[in-house]
């Protein structure tokens, strides 16, 4: 019995029309597509993107040169230089972040204790030269100033769970 | 052309036949451009993407931005090919394919070529097209492009002798190879077309759309496996044959076969047409003798291309849904199922028309 009722099945291609229904089923639905350059997906406030150095509302950059976050990088991807500043506060002389090295694990982030190097939702930094993503202070402070609202409120929405 | 050389003289009556040709030829180039997006979007509407949408409104001028795009590249010609065969081989395929449409009537009298043995001619033409794809293979010197090759060779013989055979049987109704005329045989509405043969059910009362519905059926399917098409896309099979016999194309001559190839399939989907659901007639026939000539004319061509619209749908729609065959199942499906029935379906036409038909 089987076998004649695959067989009267497969003359009137019955298979091919529930697979064609089901076919124009998903014609006719919504599109999964998202026109990337223009619309973009959403990010978690947690998302861990390009790297930024924050500053205080009064201009004066957050980090103190504890190094902990060179000391938690599991890649070695960070290294800092500091010395106390005329006016005897201990800044970075040098802060610089391999970007090629970087894991984006975030333990930087998770180890400062003034919030100052952060984890940014910008994601889009690709460049062309390998010496490009060789991140220095002045860059990283460059991107803190330009991500500081995305960051900051990232950072409220995420102190709950904290 | 024969018209031509009375009417204009012998000089006169070539350019005219050239410019003929050559109006045709681009308006079907054109046609194929966007017929080419409109695959490539059933396919992406049925995998819920949105497919391309970026070149032009809606991305209609995707094909023109990808024609160029194949154009600029290199050419790039691997050692150790047959260099004369290797080039030759897309030439054959896409000059096969233009010739092939020689004999298409799109409209009453808008034909390049009004052949009596038009699907004799047809038949052959698309018979010949096998060569470009096996000199092709042979002559890429490699393994891929030569496995693709034998199999495409084994499976377009298989089906041509099927497709012979559902021929017949259109011809047996038409009484002629003509295709005007097998065309102009199935006017008068839609119950008329081949496919649901109403002359011999209401003035002989043989049901013998029980033969052509099935006959369509198996026409349709042997032309997606005489083209090449999924789900009989063995020789161009990309998981076990890389590209199958264009493996080692690029550039140019790779636009060529791709050319060729969505011709032949265009053709196929006009074949499908012509034979068995009317070619330009109107579903329900009405009275264009008052008409102005361009608009009796536009308005059958209107019919045509709709119809053709429709079987490539399907053609890609097909693509969309069915996995691919294996070989032995496609010799399986050719041999053992399509000629048997399709022989039967001769002799039950046969006696059709000794027996009852009227006239």
């Amino acid at each position: 019995m089987g076998r004649i009722e695959q067989t009267i099945r497969g003359a009137l291609l019955m298979d091919f029309w529930s697979a064609f229904g089901l076919g124009m089923k998903y014609f006719f639905a919504k599109k999964a597509t998202l026109n990337y350059p223009f619309e973009k997906g959403p990010l978690s406030p947690r998302f861990r993107g390009q790297h930024a150095l924050r500053r205080y509302a009064n201009g004066e950059e957050r980090c103190i040169a504890c190094k902990l976050c060179e000391a938690i990088c599991p890649a070695q991807a960070i290294t800092i230089e500091a010395e106390p500043r005329e006016d005897g506060s201990r800044r970075t002389t040098r802060y610089d972040i391999d970007m090629t090295k970087c894991i984006y694990c975030g333990y930087c982030q998770e180890a400062c204790p003034v919030d100052a190097i952060v984890e940014g939702p910008n994601f889009e930094f690709a460049v062309e030269t390998r010496e490009e993503l060789y991140y220095d202070k002045a860059k990283l402070l460059a991107n803190g100033d330009r991500w500081e609202r995305e960051i900051a409120k990232n950072l409220e929405l995420d102190a709950p769970y904290r | 052309m024969a018209d031509f050389i009375t009417q204009f003289g012998i000089w006169g009556g070539l350019g005219m036949a050239v410019l003929q040709i050559l109006g045709f030829t681009i308006v079907l180039l054109i046609a194929l451009a966007f017929l080419l997006l409109m695959d490539r979007k059933v396919w992406a509407a049925v995998q819920m993407r949105k497919g391309p949408n970026v070149v032009g409104a809606f991305g209609l001028l995707q094909s023109f931005a990808d024609f160029f795009k194949f154009v600029f590249k290199e050419i790039v010609i691997p050692a150790g090919v047959d260099r004369p065969l290797y080039i030759l081989a897309p030439l054959l395929t896409l000059v096969l394919a233009f010739a092939t449409w020689a004999v298409v009537p799109v409209a009453p009298g808008w034909v390049i070529s009004d052949l009596n043995v038009g699907l004799l001619y047809l038949f052959a033409m698309s018979s010949l097209g096998v060569y470009g794809i096996i000199i092709g293979g042979w002559a890429s010197n490699s393994k891929f492009p030569f496995l693709a090759a034998l199999r495409s060779a084994a499976q377009m013989v298989s089906y041509e002798v099927s497709i012979g055979f559902v021929i017949v049987t259109v011809l047996l109704f038409a009484g002629s190879m003509n295709l005007t005329v097998i065309v102009e045989a199935q006017s008068g509405g839609f119950w008329n077309w081949n496919v649901l043969a109403g002359r011999a059910l209401f003035e002989d009362g043989w049901p013998m759309f029980l033969v052509m519905i099935p006959m369509t059926v198996i026409f349709f399917i042997s032309a997606l496996a005489e083209t090449n098409r999924p789900p009989f896309d063995l020789a161009e099979a990309e998981s076990e044959l890389v590209a199958g016999y264009q493996t080692e194309y690029s550039s140019t001559p790779y636009l060529l076969f791709m050319i060729g190839e969505y011709l032949n399939i265009v053709l196929m989907c006009a074949m499908t047409t012509i034979l068995f659901f009317g070619g330009w007639n109107s579903p329900i026939e009405l009275d264009t003798t008052a008409w102005p000539y361009l608009a009796s004319h536009l308005w059958y061509f209107f019919w045509f291309a709709i119809k053709v619209v429709f079987f490539f749908f399907m053609f890609a729609m097909v693509k969309a849904l069915v996995p691919r065959y294996r070989y032995d199942q496609l010799m399986r499906l050719g041999w053992k199922i399509f000629l048997p029935t399709s022989l039967a379906a001769v002799a039950l036409v046969g006696a059709y028309i000794v027996f009852g038909a009227q006239g």
